[in-house]
């Protein structure tokens, strides 16, 4: 800004006096201020919209999600906004519930299955996939349909799949003997079911992770140790293994995340039942806000809360390992 | 440099300025497609808006020429917006909490009590709506308090179709079946020619609810005692029948659409389904019929009554009601009930449309009389009850059928839970 050196003194103590720089002796001092001043300015202005963005879009719903848990909402309050704050009363009640214990042993069971699972044969598919014999880029290609899928269709598929009396997975057990099992009906079973559902989703993630973190392994370790008389075997697990981790790292610290929040494949398949032996926090959340006619939106939201809870606690490992990564 | 440092910082303010309208943009239209533009309303008094629950329905339907033509009668505009019925309690319940609900909204008739006790809903003593027609039995999930908080657009329920091809092939005469005990006794010989007994819904929702609540009510037992001997009988009847193959396991997680799949293979003897189904029974091209779902020692049990209700949503204007009142006053009048019915294949809520339906096809007597048997979900003056025992009702059922608690203990616990 130019003209401010060029103003008389009194002038730009008016300026000054208006706040733009306060206290500046010397004109230069004042013109380096300003310039760093309005410098500021712009970076925050340029910061505004992701700022804001983050505001509306992240920051508003996790205070409101927060508000609602800490309210006793009845349909009639809710609608005239004057729900009497509770504390801890719907937390309390949650962690009370006789559901609350068979859900959290459901979360745990099915991330960790899920995970195990997902990432080991989508580490055996990588490596696999990584001989590049003749076809491989199509049926790599073609591991990657789940992926590409509409959650409801794979889900309803495996739920068609898996019906206890006209199901094709029954069908054939059936072809070799073995007797009906009620995989979406029972529930010894229904767990079960939306794992493997699951795992069929989540494969084709890790292989293109896995399989792309394979790509910057030099091929001339592979030919050194090959020399030195190491097997295959041997070569998994002194060369791929070891200079993967960093990539395995970050496949199922991800995983982990995406896992603790499935929803969609658990409703779609059991609605959380049969008597709730399906039920994880991420189902269990949304029935008590919107499985009922009469919503219980409290409850609901403390639900939400504790898987936020959980996925923020997972989050901050993936920093962490993320920071080491970036450190070594 | 100066130069274009302002310029910077203009492009810099010019862009928050378009992301802040932008997002405020986006959110009032956000709000916009729910309200169904209603926030314009205060300054368009000539424009009413209706929101119904049937999506089904596009422009050209007789059902949106109904609403304009009614609209036109009472010298009005009408705006509609059609929601999935899951949906639209929940948008209902923001609308009014924003302060735009709609003019008339058509909803679920177990619902109907919950909005009510949320204030959303005007009763027909404020609107001078005339409800006297209507069957009271069918009235009466929209009571709540001694007051009435709407009027049914139609009413369906539910019934017991079976395949004469199968029955035959069994060697089951269906006049036999009066009671439990025979039709058991004719899911028996169905399994023992081979064939598929029968299959309903028991689904962890409100439809698993629905659908057994006629054999709960058919033993005797009252929602207001889960754990009764009565109610222990109705739900040991549906866990006998799963146990010994005459129903398929897959009920569990059958919804009432995916229960009359299974049906309309032509392989089930008996499908417990909705007045809604005719239609489709027709396209199967199966021999069927319908009788009215037995009660423990004969007669027929009471079914629930499904169905929607027209109500009056509470305005800060309430000059309004006036016009509004019109519009459902013609929305449900005899003539217009006549053809809604038609359509949406559902009962008339008032005896002389349900006379004039039975006439014109005389498929619909057993569902008319089915409908006259009928008892409201929300009756008995449990109101927004109901919803609780409701969902405890399906989880027992669901628990029981699934083997994880005896019939006894899984209503023990549900009527605990609810207390």
């Amino acid at each position: 800004m130019k003209h401010t050196t060029q103003q008389p003194p009194d002038q730009r103590r008016t300026a000054d006096r208006n706040g733009a720089a306060t206290a500046a002796p010397a004109p230069a001092g004042a013109t380096t201020r300003r310039r760093r001043a309005s410098h500021q300015w712009t970076a925050w202005a340029f910061l505004a919209p992701v700022a804001l963005y983050l505001a509306l879009f992240y920051a508003y719903p996790l205070y409101r999600n927060l508000d609602l848990s800490l309210h006793n909402y009845t349909v009639r309050s809710f609608v005239r906004g004057d729900a009497p704050f509770t504390g801890l009363a719907n937390y309390r009640a949650v962690f009370d519930d006789p559901t609350f214990a068979p859900a959290l042993l459901h979360t745990a069971v099915f991330t960790t299955v899920c995970l195990v699972l997902q990432y080991s044969i989508g580490l055996a598919l990588a490596v696999f996939f990584n001989q590049h014999f003749r076809l491989s880029a199509i049926l790599r290609a073609l591991f990657l349909v789940p992926w590409l899928l509409p959650l409801i269709v794979s889900a309803s598929t495996w739920s068609w799949m898996l019906n206890s009396d006209s199901g094709i997975v029954n069908a054939t057990l059936h072809a070799v003997g073995i007797g009906p099992v009620h995989w979406l009906t029972s529930p010894s079973w229904s767990l079960t079911s939306v794992i493997i559902a699951n795992v069929w989703i989540g494969v084709p993630f890790n292989l293109v992770v896995l399989y792309s973190g394979l790509q910057s392994i030099p091929a001339s370790l592979y030919e050194a140790a090959a020399l030195d008389g190491a097997g295959a075997w041997r070569r998994f697990w002194s060369i791929t293994f070891p200079l993967l981790r960093p990539v395995s790292a970050i496949t199922l610290l991800l995983g982990l995340v995406y896992t603790l929040k499935v929803f969609d494949i658990i409703w779609i398949m059991t609605k959380g039942g049969p008597a709730d032996s399906s039920t994880t926090f991420a189902t269990w959340s949304y029935q008590l806000g919107f499985g009922n006619l009469l919503p219980a939106f409290g409850p609901g939201a403390a639900v939400g809360n504790l898987l936020v809870v959980a996925a923020l606690v997972f989050g901050l490992v993936y920093l962490k390992v993320q920071r080491k990564q970036a450190s070594s | 440099m100066n130069r274009s440092a302002r310029r910077r910082l203009t492009a810099a303010a010019l862009t928050v300025v378009a992301v802040t309208t932008g997002a405020t943009a986006c959110s009032s239209s956000g709000s916009g497609s729910g309200s169904g533009g209603t926030s314009t309303k205060a300054s368009d008094g000539g424009t009413y808006t209706i929101w119904d629950p049937y999506p089904q329905f596009d422009k050209s339907s007789a059902w949106t020429k109904l609403l304009d033509g009614c609209g036109t009668e009472a010298g009005v505009k009408i705006k509609r917006t059609a929601f999935d019925t899951s949906d639209l309690t929940n948008k209902a319940l923001l609308a009014a909490q924003q302060g735009n609900s709609a003019d008339v909204l058509i909803i679920d008739n177990p619902v109907v009590s919950t909005l009510a006790e949320a204030g959303v809903l005007t009763s027909t003593d404020d609107t001078k709506l005339d409800v006297s027609k209507v069957s009271p039995n069918l009235l009466s999930a929209g009571q709540s308090g001694g007051k009435t908080y709407g009027t049914p657009i139609g009413a369906n329920t539910l019934a017991l179709y079976y395949n004469n091809k199968v029955l035959k092939a069994a060697g089951v005469d269906i006049s036999s079946v009066k009671d439990w005990k025979s039709l058991t006794a004719a899911l028996a010989k169905v399994k023992a020619a081979g064939k598929k007994g029968i299959t309903f819904s028991a689904i962890g929702t409100e439809e698993g609810s629905f659908q057994f609540l006629p054999w709960y009510w058919g033993s005797g037992a009252q929602l207001t005692a889960l754990d009764s001997d009565k109610a222990v009988s109705a739900l040991s009847l549906w866990k006998d029948w799963l146990g010994k193959g005459y129903a398929p396991n897959s009920v569990i997680n059958n919804t009432q659409t995916t229960s009359w799949a299974e049906f309309a293979t032509g392989d089930y003897a008996f499908a417990e389904n909705g007045t809604w189904q005719l239609g489709n029974a027709d396209k199967a091209g199966l021999d069927y019929g319908v009788i009215p779902v037995p009660g423990i020692d004969g007669g027929s049990a009471a079914a629930p009554t499904g169905g929607e209700f027209v109500t009056i949503p509470v305005q800060d204007d309430t000059a309004r009601y006036a016009t509004t009142q019109k519009l459902v006053s013609c929305l449900t009048n005899s003539q217009n009930l006549l053809d809604t019915d038609t359509t949406l294949s559902y009962v008339a809520p008032t005896t002389e449309v349900q006379d004039k339906q039975a006439a014109a096809n005389p498929k619909l007597k057993p569902w008319v009389e089915a409908v006259k048997a009928a008892r409201g979900r929300t009756g008995d003056n449990l109101g927004t009850k109901y919803p609780k025992i409701s969902e405890q009702l399906w989880k027992a059922v669901q628990s029981a059928l699934s083997g994880s608690a005896s019939p006894k203990d899984a209503l023990g616990s549900a009527q605990s839970a609810v207390k």
